[in-house]
């Protein structure tokens, strides 16, 4: 279903017009108000009416992550703080967090695109919205929440935990659709498994599920365990949240992205340069109708590809093929984003272990798991076990408490992690998606 | 009264134990008494041997993480109720044994017992008092 018909089926030269008016008012706005973007376009000698065509969107400078912790908090909104009604935060690959923040204008589009999300996948006002991401800093629950809401749909906020609970609320209360991550969903049917659930027997219809990657066959075991259509959707919190790009239920190929509110780019992530029309490179995104924090080029480290045919359901906003991988080494575990240099972070401050250390990324039946190995070295060494285990244990406090994320240590011998040349292999991904 | 052991890190992988052991034996170096502790992940084997220093040097230079502790050799009469009569002492005096392993011993009618307490001195005080015999470093070595 096509919540928005007029914007999701407009012609590609409509919408491309569209897109150029909103661009050139974007950065006009940055420029006069965000010192960073002022400075950066001064350097490259580009000023807001040198913007004349979508073509001279690739004379804007780009926009890192690295950019956003740099101005930590606050230094990349774009108004003050008595217009903006939401702080959420990501996490930040040092430790600190990446805020981002939204006026009411914000958060009414992002409701608006995420009630289209949902529509996308058939629910209508009357169904019951189960919703299972987590609820808080993190923009997945309450996207889903406001999205659903706004839609006219009746919203179970669960958020996430107490699997068992929540499968009794999803047979009790009939719940139509369901949200939360992929591997989750896994998890639900296995926890609904063992407590004799036939998922058939439920009202679920429709599942969206994003904030992490995940295979077509792993859609096909969540469709015919929860029996129901599974849908990807994508998002990140820097440019709004869940509700950047979703699937359709027609064609289940590829991600709709909402064109008329976010301009994407695929550029090969070596050269920066504009991949030819449909080739794979890194996903480029510049908001054109955010308030609080508009964002021009910025680097999402997705990779993906970009296709503007027309699609069966209607649509004409392009579509992105699901996500491949990242140019970046960061990790998604049971959905929590987790940069390798924050667990180093840990492990450096932390006497008794030396900074040579390896993540091992495995999937244990459908759940993530992380396994730290890490070097004990001659200072911390103690000849009682356990003086060891309390030391490998403060290390999984500490990532618990810094990356909301449980993982496992091992302490392995002096030297037994391979040394390299270059960028050391800190990485081993054993899951197979 | 206090004898010096070696403690050497080790993962839980096939071969390990059997390496130390090997490069010690290359070395020279006699094993008086050893100890395994294990986990699921790593075990620490403890050892006595007769060269301290030389066996410290050459396990470092092979790249094993190894630790010094203090521990008591202790004699316990070789005959059943021997072992509990030295730990009854203890725990009156509510001192904790960390962990402890026995000797081997070739000669004579007592046990060596090799213990590791978290007060050494004050341990070492209780059992003199109560006539128990601690080695010296140096016998222990000999043995």
């Amino acid at each position: 279903m096509i919540r928005d018909v007029k914007s999701e089926t407009m012609p590609r030269a409509d919408l491309e017009e569209l897109q150029l008016k909103r661009l050139q008012a974007v950065v006009e706005r940055v420029y006069y108000l965000v010192p960073f973007y002022r400075r950066r376009m001064d350097e490259l000698g580009v000023k807001p009416e040198n913007i004349r065509s979508l073509a001279d969107l690739k004379r804007l400078p780009f926009t890192t992550k690295q950019d956003l912790r740099d101005h930590y908090p606050f230094g990349m909104f774009a108004t003050p703080m008595d217009q903006i009604v939401r702080i959420h935060a990501s996490s930040g690959t040092t430790g600190k967090s990446t805020p981002v923040a939204y006026t009411q204008r914000d958060l009414d589009t992002w409701a608006e695109l995420m009630a289209r999300t949902l529509a996308a996948g058939g629910v209508h006002r009357g169904d019951i919205v189960h919703v299972a991401y987590g609820y808080g800093l993190f923009t997945g629950g309450l996207g889903a929440h406001y999205g659903a809401e706004r839609l006219g749909a009746a919203v179970i906020p669960v958020s996430g935990g107490q699997t068992r609970r929540q499968i009794t609320i999803i047979q009790d209360f009939g719940a139509t659709a369901l949200c939360c991550t992929p591997s989750f969903a896994l998890h639900l049917a296995e926890v609904g498994r063992e407590m004799g659930v036939d998922f058939k027997n439920t009202r679920l219809r429709v599942g969206i599920f994003g904030a992490e990657p995940w295979s077509e066959p792993m859609r096909q075991e969540i469709e015919s365990r929860l029996s129901l259509d599974a849908l990807d959707i994508y998002g990140l919190s820097e440019i709004l949240g869940p509700g950047v790009a979703i699937e359709c239920l027609e064609a289940k190929k590829g991600l709709h992205f909402n064109e008329d509110h976010f301009l994407p780019e695929i550029v090969d992530p070596a050269t920066l340069e504009p991949a030819p029309p449909g080739e794979v490179g890194e996903l480029i995104i510049t908001t054109l109708t955010k308030e609080a924090l508009p964002l021009l080029r910025y680097r999402t480290r997705d990779i993906t590809s970009l296709d503007t045919a027309p699609c069966k359901c209607g649509r004409t906003l392009g579509r992105i093929h699901r996500l491949m991988g990242r140019s970046d080494d960061m990790l998604i575990i049971r959905g929590v984003n987790v940069f390798p240099s924050q667990i180093e972070t840990i492990l450096v401050e932390t006497p008794g272990v030396a900074p040579h250390y390896q993540l091992i990324v495995d999937r244990q039946g459908v759940l993530d798991t992380l396994e730290v190995q890490v070097e004990v070295d001659e200072a911390g060494f103690s000849d009682e076990v356990k003086k060891l285990e309390s030391l490998a244990k403060g290390i999984e406090r500490q990532i618990k408490d810094y990356l909301s994320v449980s993982v496992k240590v091992r302490l392995v011998e002096p030297r037994s992690i391979p040394r390299s040349e270059g960028k050391a292999q800190r990485v081993i991904d054993r899951r197979k998606i | 009264m206090k004898v010096e052991q070696i403690s050497v890190f080790l993962e839980n992988k096939a071969g390990r134990l059997a390496e130390v052991t090997r490069v010690l034996g290359e070395a020279g170096v006699n094993i008086r008494a050893l100890s395994l502790a294990d986990t699921t992940d790593f075990g620490i084997l403890r050892l006595i041997v007769d060269k301290y220093d030389h066996a410290r040097e050459v396990l470092k230079g092979k790249g094993f993480t190894v630790g010094k502790t203090e521990v008591v050799a202790v004699e316990v009469p070789d005959h059943p109720g021997g072992l509990a009569s030295v730990l009854q002492i203890l725990a009156k005096a509510g001192i904790n044994v960390e962990y402890m392993y026995a000797f081997v011993q070739h000669s004579g009618k007592n046990a060596v017992i090799i213990f590791r307490f978290d007060n050494l001195d004050d341990a070492i005080k209780i059992l003199q008092q109560e006539g128990i015999y601690i080695y010296k470093g140096e016998e222990v070595y000999r043995l």
